[in-house]
């Protein structure tokens, strides 16, 4: 067994323990549930599940993965005292929580609609999508979080940074993006839409997902722009790219943020 | 044992330390004192490769420290502040720590038996107290059977009875050739556990020899009066 795999299984351990994933979990149980018995159509009620993905799971993984850190601080003191190389332990750490948090948010949310069933045509496989949404924004926040913890020693720093980010990126973002192309409606705007909506991983899920309900037609010729643009081949690598390159460049930066760290 | 030669470390505008050498042959016990500040925590950490020297070399039983994490192997390490995963009982931390190691001697389960920690190892650790969470760390620092043992202020958070549990464990493990390095603010404790002292003041070596020899140069009838004097001559 690898050492990263050994402080996965022992990280792992001690956060299915831990009351604030559990409560995660809960949460998404109960929503789920929520959403279901509220909801005629179960369409619906994944179309409503989008909105709190795309709005909580960027949140919960930045403060979760920055407050986690910190805590840790002595505890990777300790391993790094062991013979454990630091990008095996930086790697254990990260796949640790990453796989903890979209473990409860999976569970959370499939379980209710599990137990009931979904009747609408096409609905499982945006119940999949909208959790590989989730665990995809799981991995970047919790990347960021953890790029933002190793380079600011300073714990509230640390958390307003995260928080502004998320602010920035999940709330604010889609706000100015609408200014701009109605500021610019005269002129065609798609391409910095377009490039615009690449930039962002929450609006680039946001756009995936909706593409997969009937609204993407009340978005009228945006939604017809974006519909066209990811369902071609060039469309859907750039956006795949766009997306990997979310999760690796903080990856990559915070391995080596910790390889260089004096602890 | 352990050989250092012109450790320097600066963290910024703050330079802390300039130009550091130490030596210490198998089997001794170093002590290093010093004002808070003063390095002392920068330089076990730096032996440890937790932190990375901007000059110097380090040599641990021959083998120059370069990057490399093998060598820790041979190490045990009691940090001044322990905190382990919350919901892990104590148990389990040392079972990590067993298996990040890797199969070798049977460990050296003494201080848990000397101290009757069975019963709280059981219990998740964030329901123990400092005291106890300590001593979980020093039997972390023990259980590989180490040739160096790198203490940072091991008694502070102990009661009486446990401190000399713990540097009986100190002292019969250097019979056996195991090396240490510790840091104290107890001069008393250093008199009794260390051969050498190193007096650490703004990150340069004050004073390095043997405590009577401390005494003898200050002509103070005790350490923690000779380390004063030291300080004053300074200042």
């Amino acid at each position: 067994m690898s050492t990263t795999t050994k402080i996965v299984r022992y990280e792992l351990r001690d956060l299915v323990r831990s009351r604030w994933v559990l409560g995660y979990l809960l949460f998404f149980l109960l929503f789920a549930e929520g959403l279901y018995r509220a909801e005629d159509s179960s369409l619906k009620a994944l179309l409503n599940l989008v909105d709190v993905v795309l709005l909580l799971i960027p949140l919960a993984g930045s403060i979760f993965g920055t407050i986690y850190l910190y805590g840790a601080r002595e505890f990777i003191e300790l391993l790094l005292a062991q013979p454990v190389g630091r990008r095996q332990l930086f790697g254990g750490l990260y796949l640790g929580l990453a796989l903890a948090l979209s473990t409860a948010f999976v569970a959370g949310t499939v379980t209710p609609f599990l137990v009931h069933g979904m009747d609408a045509p096409g609905a499982w496989t945006t119940l999949a999508a909208i959790c590989a949404a989730g665990v995809g924004l799981t991995c970047v926040s919790v990347a960021l979080a953890f790029l933002v913890a190793l380079r600011f020693d300073d714990r509230l720093k640390g958390l307003a940074i995260v928080i502004l980010a998320w602010l920035a990126l999940a709330v604010a973002y889609d706000g100015a993006v609408l200014l701009a192309v109605n500021a610019f409606a005269d002129y065609p705007v798609e391409r910095g839409l377009l490039a615009a909506t690449l930039a962002n991983p929450v609006d680039l899920a946001r756009i995936a997902l909706l593409l997969r309900f009937d609204v993407a037609a009340l978005m009228g010729y945006t939604g017809d722009v974006f519909q066209r643009f990811l369902t071609g081949g060039f469309g859907l690598a750039a956006a795949l790219a766009a997306a990997a390159s979310w999760l690796a460049v903080p990856l990559l930066l915070g391995a080596r943020a910790f390889q260089r760290k004096d602890f | 044992m352990i050989r250092i030669e012109g450790l320097r470390k600066r963290y910024g505008a703050l330079e802390v330390l300039r130009g550091v050498d130490l030596h210490a042959a198998a089997g001794t016990v170093v002590g290093i004192a010093g004002p808070n500040g003063s390095g002392k925590s920068t330089l076990l950490k730096i032996v440890l490769g937790l932190v990375r020297a901007d000059a110097g070399r380090v040599w641990i039983g021959g083998e120059e420290l370069k990057g490399g994490s093998g060598y820790r192997g041979r190490l045990g390490y009691m940090p001044q502040a322990a905190r382990f995963p919350e919901n892990l009982r104590g148990s389990e931390v040392l079972r990590l720590l067993r298996e990040l190691r890797g199969p070798g001697t049977a460990p050296d389960e003494e201080l848990i038996d000397a101290w009757r920690l069975g019963p709280e190892l059981a219990k998740p650790v964030r329901t123990l107290s400092g005291g106890t969470r300590q001593k979980l760390n020093a039997v972390a620092a023990f259980l590989f059977r180490p040739e160096l043992v790198i203490l940072d202020e091991p008694t502070a958070g102990l009661d009486p009875v446990a401190s000399s549990v713990l540097k009986d464990k100190i002292l019969s493990e250097r019979t056996r050739g195991c090396s240490f390095v510790l840091t104290s603010h107890i001069m008393s404790e250093m008199e009794e556990l260390a051969d050498a002292v190193v007096f650490l003041l703004n990150g340069r070596v004050r004073f390095q020899g043997p405590a009577n020899a401390a005494k003898l140069a200050t002509g103070q009838v005790n350490l923690e009066r000779a380390v004063a004097e030291l300080m004053r001559e300074v200042a």
